[in-house]
């Protein structure tokens, strides 16, 4: 049970916030496009390692805002919080 | 009980308060703040269950949470019921119960005893091995008798009547354990200003510090005890510290926060606890956390080292200084460090009887010298060989270790007694450290895990952090504290400490003996009865890993988690191997520290407040009208309207009549309703919704089905066009917080260019459904200013309307097939809407449905619902709905996943209708579809997924998804039940009105 720092809320629980998965995976602007290949590659290939991940969560039972958070898997250090849109912090 | 063992007075209980509880169906006495071991010892009784496995009798070990033998049944049978507590915890009150666990019909005479003496036979691994074959046997015969065999205690049978409770808890410092650490810790964070909360699992704090009366042990000149006394007094009035008796941690997890059970009432008499909260859970955020939590004594492992009267020699001690209690009369003390001088001390003092076993040549302590001047016998460099007495020890065989300690030499000496306190040195609890993320190490020079690295802010004082002698513990814990508080000066900078040093350690995991290892019962893991034997025996099968050992010979696995069998499991497991302790690690520790009853861990959250309910608001109408409910999601909906004598079949059956008849009312209020505002909401449903949106003119209604980026059906419903940039989409009834946040999701993250604004108003609308042929009718009356024909008012449009001078929202739509009109309401005029229509439909019979008969009516029309007849995996075109993807469309979500080759196979499994070849038989939801029953195995083409009678077609219908169903139509497939098989053919799934000339009647 980590605290995470909405970038609109601040310091909350981690109760009250809900994962989104890897961070940073635009949607294709024209999937038709896409090979069978690379569509899969958008929609099935998620990050899943022991360490720094970028990720995205909800503040599900707050502001109900996305955002993204850099975290340590190993150990659930938070290095950044983000908004939507901005460029990672660090890295 | 004619002898009384309470030699001693003692400051520690109340004497004045003589309590009487029953053990094993026998009376006893006890005074208050005793436990129900030290009570059990002051009337002699040490046999308190049988071991797990070969039912051997055993006693009480130890004083504390680490008991891993004397755990017992409190309370008679029923709900007060609770197995498995620790008799070493479990304080006495007036009329308290308990009860032996493991052994019938008594733990005096127990049948299970047998076990013992079959014991070479059920080596670990045997139940592994033997039950394997002939295989039929085991349901009938070894399951059920392996069963019959296992387990601790028993479970309650009725429900837990008791109140628990959960509350949060904020602080600056947390410390955790109220030894003598603890309370330097406590004291000096609550002088620095720090908000400060200092639990500790007993009934008085001061651990074992508070009867430590040795002379030896002096802080300021004062005997280490009365100082601490003072101390403890001084902290109680301290305005920022919050103390918490009774409180044991049960879990530390990432960023300090912690779980700590509070026992209110486990204490008290069931009189006094009547109606009030039993145990407390408190969920702890802690800006920063002082474990405290001490060491535990490690037992010395020998043959037969199990007997009852067979103990931990700090334990001795505590139960002779600390309760009075002396446990026997000639005591043994056998160890291999200068800590159990201090108990023979003790004893000798009080004028017990006592002598000294040591496996080590010599020491130079203080303590040593002291025993000796006391005239007590030391048996230098020995070690005990065997123990005998069954239900109590009755004596012991030593013999002389040779130089290297690998062997005994010289002829045996028999000791006469009746308690032997044993002790191997200490080991540090560093459970907790390592619940929450911390890294352990390993001292070699006495053999301990030392916390090392910490990931959380946090630090560890006291033994738990590895100091033994007094002097380090109190010097350290202040230092400590005051780097980690950023404290610049303390009330003990100038303490002043004095205290006897350890002297030559010695350690031996696994002492030798004169009969080789197979002949002897050495207990590593006592509540599992896993020996030194069982560990050798898995390295020699090859198994390497601590966790792999662990499992296989159960080591460490009872209710204990094996906190006295752990390091002597790995200590064996190194020297059998060759492999440095350091290197092989330790196993897992997991919270919950001790064990936790469910009624703590659920709190409050039972029977209804189990999960939220929802209630449409023309719930009490239902409930009025004998409705019955069925659970979707947390909505309670009404299912069926039973008249009188009516079952369930028979009243769907008469309202799906009536509302294809003449008229029929639902509540439609649980569907997820979302609002939707903005200049680009048109482009957005175009993006969300498979069909085209952008044409759909204002005041017009229209179907949507939502795939997820899989291609797979999500959700559908009806969305109308309010105004230009305002729709009003519907959901389903499970999925409408779902598919609010998906549709956030992408706003947010995807299309942050759109301007849309989503709201969620499923709560602020209810929603009445009339449908039937006399709909019309019946609206006419309630709504006289609205023209019904069908210009005006076709199907799929929208009006806004006043009842009463309410607003109201009509939608012309349908689930049914027929003729039909939902009208939206603000939710607390639901009840009364819903009403001013059952009047207007009195004349034509208009019949209240529940959704039993609206899943029906709408089967009969080959309506899917999101969830039943799809699971995730069906996408529009397996459901033969090809006709509301859009082909023009650029991208919507889900399209480019419709084009993948596993997508476009064509032996899918497809939607199809199925008849009965007997029209009267139903199929069962869920039945399995099958070509040829004889070919094996069967191939599986599919399920039926809604199934009914319908009275309108009189026939049996059935929806399913098959295997290239598509192309299967006319033929015949097979539904084979337990005992029958049911012959079907697939048809068309539309089953009535398939022209829709229903929806204009």
């Amino acid at each position: 049970m980590f605290i995470i720092t909405c970038p609109f809320c601040g310091e909350r629980d981690q109760s009250e916030f809900a994962a989104g998965g890897e961070a940073h995976i635009v949607r294709p602007k024209q999937p038709t496009e896409l090979s069978d290949d690379e569509w899969a590659d958008f929609l099935f290939m998620r990050k899943n390692i022991k360490g720094v991940q970028f990720e995205r969560w909800n503040h599900a039972h707050g502001c109900r805002k996305w955002f993204n958070v850099i975290r340590d898997t190993s150990n659930d250090k938070i290095h950044a919080v983000y908004k939507m849109g901005e460029k990672p912090p660090i890295k | 009980m004619s002898e009384n063992f309470r030699s001693s007075e003692t400051k520690f209980l109340d004497k004045t308060n003589r309590i009487s509880f029953i053990y094993n169906g026998k009376k006893y006495y006890g005074y208050k703040g005793d436990t129900l071991a030290s009570a059990l010892l002051s009337n002699g009784v040490h046999l308190i269950g049988r071991s797990f496995k070969y039912h051997r009798p055993r006693g009480i070990m130890t004083c504390g949470s680490e008991e891993p033998n004397a755990i017992v049944q409190i309370g008679g049978n029923g709900s007060f019921t609770e197995p498995n507590v620790r008799a070493t915890e479990q304080e006495i009150y007036e009329g308290l119960e308990a009860s032996s666990q493991n052994c019938w019909p008594s733990v005096e005479f127990d049948v299970g005893g047998i076990n013992n003496f079959i014991s070479p036979v059920i080596p670990a691994g045997f139940y592994y091995k033997t039950f394997m074959w002939p295989r039929k046997l085991w349901y009938s015969l070894y399951e059920p008798a392996i069963r019959m065999s296992a387990g601790l205690g028993k479970s309650p049978t009725q429900p837990d009547p008791e109140l628990y409770d959960h509350n949060h808890l904020h602080c600056d410092v947390l410390v955790v354990g109220g030894g003598i650490s603890g309370i330097i810790a406590a004291s000096i964070s609550a002088d620095n200003g720090n908000n400060t909360v200092l639990i500790d699992d007993k009934n008085s704090l001061g651990g074992s510090t508070i009867f430590q009366d040795d002379e030896n042990f002096k802080i300021d000149d004062e005997i280490s005890s009365v100082w601490l006394n003072n101390q403890i007094k001084n902290i109680k009035n301290k305005k920022n510290l919050i103390i918490k008796q009774r409180t044991s941690l049960a879990a530390y997890h990432s960023y300090n926060y912690l779980l700590a059970r509070e026992n209110l009432a486990d204490h008290k008499s069931l009189n006094e606890r009547a109606n009030k909260l039993r145990q407390r859970l408190w969920k702890i955020r802690a800006k920063k956390v002082i474990l405290a939590t001490g060491a535990i004594e490690r037992p010395l492992i020998f043959n037969n080292n199990d007997r009852p009267g067979v103990m931990l020699a700090s334990s001795v001690k505590k139960y002779i200084d600390y309760f009075g209690v002396k446990c026997g009369n000639k005591n043994v003390i056998f160890t291999n460090n200068d800590s159990a001088y201090e108990t023979a001390i003790s004893l000798n003092k009080k004028g017990i009887n006592v002598t000294i076993v040591d496996i080590r040549g010599k020491s130079s302590s203080v303590l040593v010298k002291n025993a000796k001047d006391a005239g007590i016998k030391i048996y230098w460099n020995h070690t005990v060989v065997d123990t005998k007495g069954y239900r109590r020890i009755k004596s012991i065989q030593i013999m002389e270790m040779s130089e290297d300690g690998t062997n005994v030499i010289g002829s045996k000496i028999n000791l006469v007694c009746d308690n032997l306190s044993i002790s191997g040195g200490w080991t540090p609890m560093v459970h907790l450290f390592t619940q929450s993320g911390g890294k352990l190490k390993f001292r070699d020079s006495d053999q301990v895990f030392l916390p090392n690295t910490a990931t959380s802010d946090q630090i560890n004082v006291g033994s738990c952090n590895g100091d033994f002698e007094l002097d380090d513990i109190i010097k350290n814990t202040i230092s400590d504290c005051k780097s980690f508080l950023s404290s610049s000066s303390t009330d003990f900078d100038l303490i002043k400490v004095s205290c006897p040093k350890q002297k030559e350690n010695k350690n031996v995991w696994l002492l030798p003996n004169d009969k080789p290892l197979g002949k002897t019962k050495p207990f590593l893991d006592f509540q599992n009865d896993s020996t030194a034997k069982d560990i050798k025996l898995a390295m020699r099968e090859g198994f390497r890993s601590i966790e792999h050992v662990k499992r296989y010979t159960t080591t460490g696995m009872g209710t204990d988690q094996g906190k006295l069998a752990n390091m002597h499991a790995l200590g064996i497991i190194s020297e059998t191997a060759g492999v440095k302790m350091g290197s092989l690690g330790t196993t897992t520790f997991r919270p919950p520290y001790t064990p936790l009853s469910f009624g703590t861990i659920v709190g409050r959250n039972v029977g209804t407040f189990f999960d939220i309910i929802r209630k449409t608001p023309m719930h009490t109408w239902h409930e009025n009208h004998k409705a019955e409910f069925e659970n979707v999601g947390q909505w309670k909906r009404a299912w069926y309207y039973p008249k009188t004598n009516e079952s369930m079949n028979q009243a769907v059956q008469r309202e799906s009549k009536a509302a294809r008849e003449s008229a029929g009312i639902l509540d439609a209020s649980t569907l997820g309703k979302i609002d939707i505002k903005g200049t680009d909401a048109s482009e957005f449903l175009n993006r969300v919704y498979t069909n085209a949106w952008s044409k759909l003119g204002i005041g017009k209604c229209r179907y949507g089905l939502m795939l997820n980026e899989d291609g797979m059906v999500y959700d559908d419903g009806v969305t109308t066009r309010l105004s230009e940039n305002h729709y009003l989409m519907t959901t389903t009834t499970g999925g409408a917080a779902n598919v609010l946040s998906k549709l956030e999701d992408y706003l947010q993250t995807e299309w942050p260019e759109l301007d849309v604004w989503l709201t969620s108003v499923t709560d602020h609308y209810a929603t009445a459904s009339v449908c039937g042929p006399n709909s019309k009718n019946i609206l006419k009356k309630i709504f006289p200013n609205i023209e019904f024909n069908d210009e005006n008012f076709p199907h799929m449009s929208f009006k806004n309307a006043e009842l009463d001078g309410i607003y109201c929202r009509i939608m012309r739509i349908s689930f049914t097939g027929e003729h039909s009109y939902e009208i939206n309401i603000e939710s607390k005029y639901g009840k009364s809407l819903w009403e001013k229509c059952m009047d207007a439909g009195k004349e034509f019979n208009i019949t209240p449905y529940g959704t039993e008969t609206m899943h029906l009516l709408r089967a009969e029309k080959g309506f899917i619902i999101v969830g039943q007849d799809t699971d995730g995996t069906m996408t529009p075109i397996d459901l033969q709905m090809d006709w509301i993807v859009s082909k023009k469309k650029y991208d919507f979500i889900g399209k480019r996943s419709l084009y993948r080759s596993d997508t476009m196979r064509e032996d899918r499994k497809q939607l199809v209708g199925l008849l009965t070849d007997n029209p009267s038989e139903v199929l069962e939801e869920g039945a399995q579809i099958v070509q040829d029953e004889k070919k094996q195995p069967i191939e599986m083409l599919g399920h039926v997924t809604s199934s009914y009678f319908s009275p309108n077609l009189n026939k049996s219908i059935a929806l399913a998804v098959v295997k290239n169903g598509k192309k299967l139509k006319g033929q015949k497939l097979l539904v084979p039940m337990k005992d029958k098989t049911i012959k079907v053919t697939v048809s068309d799934f539309i089953f009535f009105d398939n022209k829709n000339e229903r929806l204009n009647a």
